[in-house]
């Protein structure tokens, strides 16, 4: 087993290995303007001094310590966890932090904000329409059976291994706003949902605690909802986290066609009933 | 204006597609039995109106691709604006068109099926 | 509230809705322009779309080239004069490429669209390569494409081969 996952932990560093270029500097093309103040935009360029193992984020936050303090950015972590710095890095949606210097091909990187989101000061956008986009598809467990009031009833949810992996790698989506950058259809579609929204209302469709999944699809089931996907896949290409939301959008789709079932997790919630 | 649910009209546009298919098949092959210049003289095509599966295979063609056609282009249209007014607008101007365009389509081959030969 | 209707908390505390949302920022149709960059099911949405839309226009034009029959032969045969050119005959093979291109993608992403052929979800491990841009996927692609190149061949060979 560890040989086996040794043996693939080689494999993926000889395949990103080639890809690697090894410079000493990079020119950052830095998007700027600031909306409010009705700014034209415009790129300001800045040298900064890159090691094999500097992120673009990296790059971008020494540009700011020792070039230009006014740089506008939004960023937490610095590991992918908090979903802070998305950003158009060369043209496409990418994690700056997630982002090596070092995988980018030429020597200069263009930073522009994300499209899709209302913009705000240079590489920082609004996210308030995709929050809400969001929280539009009722992205909580919903179970009139979970009832905390009486303890004497109170009991855990049991699931098996098989039931989490149904809806475990929709659950790592960390709201970073990638995917709703790269899809072609929120491009032009304000009421369209997003890759994020729609595999999370898959992700808690699917899980077998949640009985809420009738009103879920009602939701989504709209002239701008889930059927304006068209499975252009950018929204998986460029998630970090590999949430794969194309994914779950089809496997969504699947139940709303007939194509696949939910029937066990109707037997589940039933049994559930009857043992109370 | 919502009479279909949106996954109803999505099922119609997939059957209404892989239907299509066929029949667009059926009709390409029929031309194909006799050499392509012959098959465009005008009492051969006009033999064709005359011939009652042919018509029922035209029409459902007619049927079929319209309103396939015209839903694709409602959801492109939809994509494109979002009001109120643009998407009644849209919704109403695809429907009408479809029924234009069957309506032309059906009179043809009512009239022709009436023709003569030359 | 209406249902269907999705309202955006803006940085002011009031609730806005998205039709009337600002659209400040969004991509456009200038988002369908170079679809290389997303890969290759991103160029399949942009043919499948444009295929569609060009068929849709020959599919009228043809109803209304057809219905000069109605008209007699002399009606027909301008018809055909305008119709059966190299011109009209180019056209023709496009239509041939398109409408096969159109028909085995559409085929592929019914089945897409209903969840098949993609892969199970699972526990995602660094690179994170998507389940549902497969190989099954792209190889659809890739035959749609073939054959939508094998048919404006054997089109050509009808249209511009012997007489």
């Amino acid at each position: 087993m560890i040989d086996l996952i040794i043996e693939k932990i080689e494999k993926m560093e000889k395949k990103h290995q080639k890809k690697e270029t090894v410079r000493s500097s990079v020119v950052l093309k830095v998007y700027r303007a600031n909306r409010r103040a009705r700014e034209s935009a415009h790129y300001d360029s800045i040298e900064v001094p890159v090691e094999r193992w500097t992120t673009v984020l990296d790059a971008l936050l020494y540009a700011k310590a020792y070039k230009d303090s006014s740089i506008g950015i939004r960023y937490s972590c610095r590991m992918a966890s908090c979903g802070s710095c998305g950003m158009k890095i060369n043209g496409i949606p990418r994690l700056a932090c997630y982002t090596k210097v070092s995988e980018l091909e030429g020597s200069t990187i263009t930073v522009e904000p994300l499209t899709n989101f209302p913009h705000m000061r240079d590489l920082v956008t609004d996210f308030s329409q995709f929050f809400a986009h969001h929280r539009d598809v009722q992205p909580y467990i919903q179970n009139e059976e979970a009832d905390i009031k009486d303890k004497a009833k109170l009991s855990e949810f049991m699931q098996t291994p098989e039931d989490l992996d149904k809806f475990l790698q929709f659950s790592y989506c960390i709201k970073c706003g990638l995917c709703y950058s790269a899809c072609p259809t929120v491009a032009t579609d304000t009421k369209f949902p997003g890759p994020q929204a729609l595999s999370q209302a898959y992700r808690y469709f699917i899980d077998n605690r949640d009985a809420g999944g009738k009103e879920r699809i009602n939701i989504v089931d709209d002239r701008h909802g889930i059927w304006r996907c068209h499975f252009a896949g950018s929204c998986s290409s460029v998630c970090p986290k590999g949430v794969d939301p194309a994914l779950g959008i089809q496997l969504l789709r699947g139940h709303l066609l007939g194509f696949s079932k939910n029937e066990k997790k109707v037997a589940d919630l039933q049994e559930r009933l009857k043992k109370d | 204006m919502a009479m279909l649910r949106e996954s109803q009209i999505m099922k119609i546009h997939y059957i209404t597609g892989i239907a299509a298919l066929f029949v667009v098949a059926a009709h390409i092959l029929m031309r194909l039995i006799m050499p392509y210049n012959l098959s465009l003289e005008y009492d051969n095509v006009i033999a064709n109106y005359h011939n009652m599966p042919y018509v029922v295979l035209l029409e459902s063609i007619l049927v079929l691709i319209a309103i396939h056609g015209f839903n694709g282009l409602r959801i492109i249209l939809l994509e494109l604006r979002q009001s109120k007014a643009w998407e009644d607008g849209v919704t109403v101007l695809t429907i009408v068109a479809m029924m234009a365009v069957i309506a032309y389509g059906t009179r043809t081959i009512i009239v022709a099926n009436g023709l003569g030969f030359e | 509230m209406a249902p269907g209707d999705v309202y955006a908390l803006c940085a002011s505390g009031e609730d806005v809705l998205m039709e009337v949302a600002d659209r400040n920022n969004r991509e456009g149709i200038k988002g369908w322009l170079n679809p290389g960059r997303y890969g290759w099911e991103r160029v399949s949405y942009w043919l499948q779309r444009l295929t569609g839309v060009g068929l849709l226009a020959y599919f009228v034009g043809h109803i209304y080239e057809t219905s000069s029959l109605t008209q007699g032969p002399d009606a027909w045969a301008a018809m055909l004069e305008l119709t059966q050119t190299p011109m009209g005959h180019l056209i023709l093979l496009l239509v041939i490429g398109m409408s096969t291109y159109h028909s085995a993608n559409g085929i592929r992403l019914i089945f897409t669209h209903g969840g098949k052929g993609l892969g199970k979800p699972g526990r995602p491990d660094y690179p994170y390569d998507a389940v549902s841009l497969n190989y099954r996927q792209k190889s659809g692609i890739w035959i749609a494409l073939i054959l939508a190149a094998a048919a404006m061949l054997y089109g050509a060979s009808v249209l511009f081969g012997g007489e």
